[in-house]
């Protein structure tokens, strides 16, 4: 199975010379296609950073991201844009759905900036409204519709553009536990029924139970890495919870 | 260490103040302009009595002044308040760190003063310079001779803008204060994230309501076209207006709902780009401003209507004033004075002295020669008696319709005797005045009218029954309508009516009202007749105006030189009060559109945010925010652009002026300049300014 993306030992530094942040300092890994990875970490951890790396909206100090066979920290303005466009899908905490829009055009939208030909948007919206089960809702305003909906609305806006990878910051981050199991129950058909490849950043175990693969993260470093295999979830979840027990800081740190 | 804080905050927000400055400049100098008008080259070198007209338009201006003073004191502390509010998360950071209530208020206070100070001198720099091209478009209105140009700076205008402005940023500090005092600094910490409410209105009542408020525009337009002859008094204006209005606000309440119906309709347009997004940023703009689009667009109507038809009037009332000022004089007095008569006012009875009494008895050329007046002064001179017969007044000549008449038009004076002239003396003055000339039989007569009021009213009873009987014999009139004439110099059509009666008609020399005359000034140029018209007009030590007034004798009279002159003077006062009040408009309206769309800022930069965020491009994204600027600004000037086409037709036949539309022209494009300029620049500062704001994350 190919690679979808390529960490080749990025580092990103913030500051001047006198007093320098090492947000990331040194991260190498890959994700193969169809998979659905987690980034676990601390806040202050660098995996935001990370995520704004991969997403082109940051750029690296130094080392490599590839992306689809495509070294992305080569590219500039424009094609930046468009790579952003065609080939990233994103799934924000705070849904980030335009409020003057309908749940049709906020996702409608992914595709018109693509300019795509205005008869196949209909159809496309359609269908993927009727994927994730929010066509009867497609008429309506974010403010008229609930958390679990609007992140529906913002992953079928983030996947109809069948980008290479779906990168989500906390999507569960706004939502209460009913909606952010019925999320990753989502994310989960999306995963194996569609074989989207997903890369999600959290910090809660729960949600990144629900991943085949959890890197996690510490100052700026890989910490450690767990894969799911043939383990139940809660299984899973309970070899999280001792890794971020560990996470959560050595036994020198405690005075 | 506050000094310096409020010059670095001026310089990080430059963007964020540019409105602010622009409009404070631009009001600036217009209020300099306007009032260093007396000063200006062109002023210095009119005659006499366009001087005194200088004198009355430079008083009205100044009160006039006093109340652009108001709406740009209100402008001023409006668009002052928005900067406070934008600026709500730094003061409320000051306030975290310890400072006072009175330390912010310094800050701004100095800030207020450095933007005032700086904005007095840039607006007075402008001002001067822009009042030289002033001088020369009252150079052209006045048609002074602008030979020799020289620069001039009003030193009382410039004090006098000071002033006025000092007390307008004075009344922003006091503003500022009490809005810093009332803050408390959660509010202030929170200010940043406030969601506006979305408004979301039922399409299909917006289309309903868009196209009956057309509907209404359209009769409205209608009503001020088409249907003007329905218009006789100032109630019935009632109407069209109130029409307008509700059109007005009904198109802006449907129009955004409207055009995204019809746009959603056309998929390949509406799924295009950011499109969509675009007219979903409008839609909602719009829905939130209602009120202020509509007052906006009819401010703009406004200032197009004032500027475009005042340039014009001008022009058109310039060919009317010739029409009815064919002679260089006309000269008339009181015939018949009794020799005494008790004062409606005093209630004292008053003698006339025999003199007068006895002059009164005789034409206007009688008084001339008696009392020494050089008669080779004059040619072509026609003289003649008007009569008034106490048993045919006005109520006589309206016989049937007199009750009517009187219900609609109370204050009339129905038992004032007509004017009546025998034809042939009215046609020896018609050829004198190149007038049309008449003929009547013994029973008959014509009314000559040209006030348009009275024309309709006589003309119900000239089509109908016009027999009436004086002394025992019947007349009837010769047409059936009022003809066009007049006798007296006017600046327009007044003459209420005149009658005219064959010469056989019986009219005993008791019943003279008037002794009237009609003359040219006997010299070829324009010097010459200025100085005759110096030995019949005004005052003098000559032999003559001595005679007469040692005699008590009234002569009135009217000549073609200052007829000519005030009437200009007056069109030339219209203009620059219309200019002045429309420029102000303008800057009023360009602002308080420029402020809306920056104050709702950070949720623009929000959803701009969140549109790079799914992948837009820079370009696209300042694409997106021009369109919408653009349609925003566009939209009420559109709508005020059909309103004052109606509007400029309607002005200007209400004054029964015709202007063509080669007259039209140049007044159009000047007004389209000016618009232009102002309404462009605020667009401009808009654009500029909102970019900033939706930049400012990155």
């Amino acid at each position: 199975m190919s690679n979808v993306l390529e960490l080749q030992n990025i580092e990103k530094y913030y500051g001047n010379k006198s007093n320098l942040t090492k947000a990331i300092a040194g991260i190498s890994f890959n994700v193969e296609e169809g998979k659905f990875v987690g980034i676990m970490g601390a806040s202050g951890s660098g995996k935001t950073t990370l995520l704004n790396c991969i997403s082109t909206i940051d750029r690296v100090t130094a080392g490599k991201i590839i992306i689809n066979n495509q070294d992305i920290t080569k590219l500039k303005g424009n094609k930046l844009n468009k790579f952003r466009r065609e080939e990233l899908g994103f799934i924000f905490q705070d849904f980030n759905l335009l409020d003057t829009l309908t749940a049709y055009e906020n996702i409608a939208l992914a595709l018109t900036i693509q300019k795509v030909n205005p008869k196949e948007i209909d159809k496309k919206v359609k269908e993927v409204a009727e994927k994730l089960g929010i066509s009867e809702i497609l008429n309506k305003y974010p403010y008229q519709i609930s958390g679990g909906q609007k992140q529906r609305e913002a992953i079928c806006r983030a996947i109809i553009t069948n980008p290479k990878i779906v990168l989500a910051d906390e999507p569960t981050g706004a939502l209460d536990s009913k909606s952010a199991r019925q999320l990753l129950e989502t994310f989960e058909s999306l995963n194996q029924k569609l074989g989207a490849t997903i890369l999600m950043v959290t910090h809660d175990a729960f949600t990144a139970s629900y991943a085949d693969r959890i890197i996690f993260i510490k100052d700026g470093k890989l910490f450690n890495e767990l894969i799911k295999g043939e383990d139940t979830r809660k299984q899973f979840f309970e070899k999280i919870i001792e890794v971020q027990t560990l996470l959560g800081g050595d036994l020198n740190d405690v005075i | 260490m506050l000094f310096k804080l409020s010059i670095r905050n001026m310089k990080k927000s430059f963007k964020d103040y540019a409105i602010y400055f622009l409009t404070l400049v631009l009001g600036v100098a217009i209020f300099y302009m306007f009032n260093s008008l007396d000063s200006q080259q062109a002023m210095l070198q009119v005659s006499q009595s366009t001087r005194d007209m200088i004198r009355l338009m430079i008083e009205l201006l100044g009160m006039i002044s006093v109340f652009i003073a108001i709406i740009l004191g209100f402008l001023i502390v409006y668009a002052n308040n928005f900067l406070i509010n934008r600026r709500k998360r730094e003061f409320g950071i000051y306030m975290t760190l310890g400072m006072g209530r009175r330390q912010i208020s310094s800050i701004i206070l100095l800030e207020t003063i450095l933007v005032g100070i700086l904005s007095l001198i840039v607006g007075i720099f402008v001002g001067i310079f822009a009042s030289q091209f002033m001088s020369i478009l009252v150079a052209k209105l006045f048609e002074a001779d602008m030979s020799g140009f020289t620069f001039v700076f009003s030193k009382d205008a410039c004090i006098k803008t000071c002033i006025y402005f000092a007390v307008m940023y004075l009344a922003v500090i006091v503003f500022n204060t009490l809005t810093i005092s009332r803050y408390k600094l959660i509010n202030l910490l929170t200010a940043v994230r406030k969601n506006e409410k979305v408004k979301i209105k039922n399409p299909v009542i917006s289309i309903i309501i868009f196209l009956i408020s057309c509907g209404i525009l359209g009769y409205a337009y209608y009503l001020v076209s088409g249907g003007i002859s329905e218009l006789k008094t100032a109630n019935e204006l009632i109407k069209p207006i109130v029409m307008g209005i509700v059109g007005t606000v009904g198109v802006f309440w449907s129009l955004s709902g409207f055009i995204l119906r019809i746009i959603q309709a056309k998929k390949s347009i509406y799924l295009k780009g950011t499109n969509m997004f675009v007219l979903r940023q409008l839609n909602n703009k719009i829905n939130t401003n209602i009120a202020s689009m509509s007052i906006i667009c009819l401010m703009l109507f406004m200032t197009i209507s004032v500027l475009s038809g005042s340039l014009s009037i001008k022009s058109a009332l310039d060919k009317e004033l010739y029409k009815f000022t064919p002679v260089d004089v006309n000269l008339y007095k009181t015939a018949y004075l009794p020799d005494s008569y008790v004062s409606s006012y005093s209630g004292k009875t008053i003698y006339n002295s025999k003199e007068q009494v006895e002059d009164s008895r005789k034409p206007v050329s009688y008084t001339l020669e008696t009392n020494g007046y050089n008669m080779n002064n004059l040619k072509d001179v026609v003289e003649f008696p008007i009569y008034a017969l106490p048993n045919w007044t006005l109520k006589d000549s309206l016989g049937a319709y007199y009750e009517i008449t009187k219900t609609k038009y109370p204050t009339l004076l129905y038992d004032t005797p007509e004017s009546i002239v025998r034809i042939s003396d009215y046609n020896k003055i018609a050829e004198l005045y190149g007038e049309e000339q008449y003929t009547l039989n013994d029973d008959e007569y014509i009314v000559l009218c040209n006030y348009e009021q009275m024309e309709t009213t006589r003309n119900q009873m000239l089509s109908t029954d016009s027999t009436i009987k004086i002394n025992g014999k019947t007349y009837h009139s010769k047409y059936d309508e009022c003809k066009e004439g007049f006798i007296f110099i006017a600046t327009t059509e007044i003459n209420a009516g005149i009658i005219l009666v064959p010469d056989n008609f019986e009219l005993k020399d008791e019943y003279t009202e008037q002794y009237f005359l009609a003359a040219n000034y006997n010299a070829e140029t324009e010097e010459g007749k200025q100085e005759i018209e110096n030995t019949l007009i005004g005052s003098g030590d000559t032999e003559f105006f001595e005679n007469i007034e040692n005699k008590g004798i009234n002569l009135d009279g009217a000549s073609k030189i200052s007829t000519r002159e005030s009437s200009r003077g007056l069109a030339t006062i219209i203009i620059f009060i219309a200019i002045y009040l429309g420029i102000v408009f303008l800057i009023t309206s360009s602002a308080i559109l420029a402020l809306k769309q920056l104050t709702e800022s950070s949720d623009n930069k929000q959803r701009y945010t969140i549109l790079r965020k799914i992948g837009c491009d820079e370009k696209m994204i300042n694409q997106a925010l021009f369109r919408q600027i653009l349609i925003f600004f566009m939209m009420p000037l559109a709508l005020a652009i059909i309103h004052s086409i109606f509007g400029i037709k309607f002005v200007l036949s209400m004054l029964s002026v015709l202007a063509s539309p080669n007259e039209l022209l140049p007044s159009t494009i000047v007004t389209a300049i000016i618009i232009g300029m102002i309404y462009g620049l605020y667009f401009l500062a808009t654009y500029l300014g909102s970019k900033n704001i939706i930049k400012e994350e990155n």
